[in-house]
């Protein structure tokens, strides 16, 4: 359990967290109908008359969704069941034209599995998955539109979903926002899903109780429809602090499905409990239970790529990383690529740096992506290559850099271009040595009576002299030779 | 098995079917009689057989991810009654 403990009037609570991530498959088509899922369509122009619900349709499944659904599984070390069976989920809402969502209850697809989370202080921690099952999405609402009407827009519904439940192991915001965050990661490397957050591909909705430590678990409140990392942190402390406050006060926490605000900072109830869902679930009439083989099942283990957790034990062994650095050039793939390309050219270690200091600082300054680098990893390879042989000092490298990401030049280009190149001819860094010291007779002599840490400050006159591109270990082995002799 | 006024009133809720309160008692003593009929069917002893999902011997069939339906947004909406902008419209539902 994690250490994470709020503070309340009677002392400290412990918080306990599951979630229930939706993630939209990627596909093409819809679960249960060959209408287009992609983002942003015209209003109603990817409905078909299954998604519409029109009297007689029939759904068919789409094997894609399975396989996605069965690849996923096996990324999450899940147990696969090889037979499932799809039930309906009834509730009436104006979105919803089946007046039931086509769901898998008692029979989900994918079983109990386990996923290691990387946390921000570079640990790691296994949370369970209690099951993953498919499901097709809702129309939207749109209560904006005008003053006394809803509008609605059919293109979700029917779109495949995949809810992954995990088991209440986590206990505190980070843990939490961790796990989101690795899951989004590893449902982005196998893609089964595209992981965008702010385009609804990926949402959570977060169960939170608090409890005094070692006791048993409180009543939980399920926060809907969470759709960044960062609001899951924020809303799960939000939501234990009123829990908090609600039983300290004397009051009980209800079990209910509340909303959060992150304008307001605050959790609110989303229903009152009369409107307390009753899903009479039952298999669904129209579908047979869904089948497949082992075979069926090795052939998706086989399209699984390396996954996160093995990639970050790799770049550890192999390029001598530590687990911090390890887990953040690995939490996308496109880094990770990135990253190995630029590690060919030079230290692994240094690589490293180079990516997650220079690179993402200068990305975030100009809100970028890493597909959007104006540096290429060839590129920043190269740069380092300058370094790794000497051709230019750390220090130019860093303004190098700055010019390489501002017109998308070549390293050598422009050290070429500017004169850069470090000087490593000794003769002439003797030059500039010799006349540093023949300018600075005062400091010679405090440096000769035992002041011997002002060799700090002749060796920045020389590299100034010669701005910047001196080599500065021969500058210091040289200094040392003539002011100690 | 006996229904009562009350899960009468419930199950009319849920599936948004307005009852009249005068016709609860009498709705539920028919939707009783009919459940009780379709109970005879628990005399039958099913211990150890697997549930049957079909009449005949045939298994779920798949489609390929292919977009070929779709596109038709004036057609999904024809027996909309106030549909705008081919949006579908209710009265407002706001939670």
């Amino acid at each position: 359990m994690s250490d994470y403990r709020l503070k309340g009037e009677t002392g400290e609570w412990e918080v306990v967290i599951g979630l229930e991530v939706h993630a939209q498959v990627s596909s093409k088509a819809k679960l249960f109908s060959g209408a287009a899922t992609a983002f942003g369509a015209d209003p109603n122009a990817q409905v078909s008359l299954v998604d519409a619900a029109m009297p007689g349709m029939l759904p068919v499944i789409n094997g894609e969704c399975v396989r996605q659904a069965v690849r996923t599984g096996l990324a999450l070390n899940a147990a696969i069941n090889k037979q499932s069976v799809f039930a309906r989920k009834n509730y009436f809402y104006a979105d919803l034209p089946q007046g039931y969502q086509i769901s898998q209850y008692d029979q989900p697809v994918v079983g109990e599995g386990e996923v290691e989370v990387d946390l921000p202080d570079g640990t790691t921690k296994v949370v369970g998955i209690e099951r993953l099952h498919l499901e097709q999405d809702a129309g939207k609402s749109m209560h904006d539109q005008h003053p006394k009407k809803s509008f609605i827009d059919l293109n979700r519904s029917g779109v495949a979903l995949m809810e992954i439940v995990s088991k209440p192991d986590m206990g505190s915001p980070e843990e939490a926002a961790a796990y989101v965050s690795t899951l989004r990661s590893i449902l982005r490397y196998i893609g089964s899903c595209d992981g965008n957050m702010a385009e609804g591909s990926m949402r959570a909705d977060v169960n939170v109780s608090v409890r005094k430590p070692g006791e048993a678990l409180g009543t939980r409140a399920e926060l809907k429809n969470i759709n960044s990392v960062r609001f899951v942190r924020q809303a799960v402390e939000i939501e234990a602090l009123r829990q908090i406050a609600v039983i300290e006060g004397g009051g009980t926490v209800d079990q209910e499905t509340r909303l959060f605000d992150p304008s307001k900072g605050e959790t609110r109830s989303m229903r009152n409990k009369e409107e307390a869902h009753d899903y009479r679930y039952f298999p669904d009439p129209d579908l047979l239970p869904l089948e497949f083989d082992d075979a069926f099942v090795e052939e998706c283990r086989g399209t699984l790529p390396e996954l996160p957790a093995e990639k970050k034990k790799r770049f550890m062994e192999s390029y001598g990383l530590g687990a911090y650095d390890a887990a953040v050039l690995v939490a996308d793939w496109e880094i990770a690529n990135y990253f190995e390309e630029v590690a060919k050219h030079g230290d692994p270690k240094q690589a490293a740096n180079w990516v997650t200091v220079e690179l993402f600082g200068r990305l975030n300054k100009a809100d970028k992506t890493i597909l959007e680098s104006p540096v290429s990893a060839a590129s920043l390879g190269e740069l380092l290559g300058l370094m790794a042989d000497d051709t230019i000092s750390g220090k130019i490298a860093k303004d190098v850099f700055d010019e390489m990401f501002e017109t998308g030049k070549g390293a050598k280009e422009i050290v070429e271009a500017k004169g850069l190149k470090q000087i490593t001819d000794s003769g002439e860094i003797e030059a500039i040595v010799d006349k540093v010291v023949a300018d600075n007779p005062d400091q010679v002599e405090k440096y000769r009576g035992g002041k011997t840490g002002l060799i700090g400050w002749f060796v920045g006159q020389v590299m100034k002299a010669s701005q910047g591109k001196a080599n500065p270990k021969m500058v210091n082995d040289l200094l040392q030779k003539k002011l100690d002799g | 098995m006996a229904l009562d006024k009350e899960t009468v009133a419930k199950v009319a809720h849920l599936a948004r079917i307005k009852v009249p309160e005068d016709r609860l008692d009498s709705l539920a003593g028919e939707l009783d009689g009919i459940v009780n009929w379709v109970e005879q069917l628990g005399e039958v002893d099913v211990e150890g057989v697997a549930p049957m999902t079909s009449a005949v011997e045939t298994s779920l069939r798949w489609r390929e991810d292919k977009v070929d339906d779709g596109g038709y947004p004036e057609k999904v909406t024809a027996n909309a009654p106030d549909a705008q902008m081919n949006f579908y419209t209710t009265p407002k539902v706001v939670e």
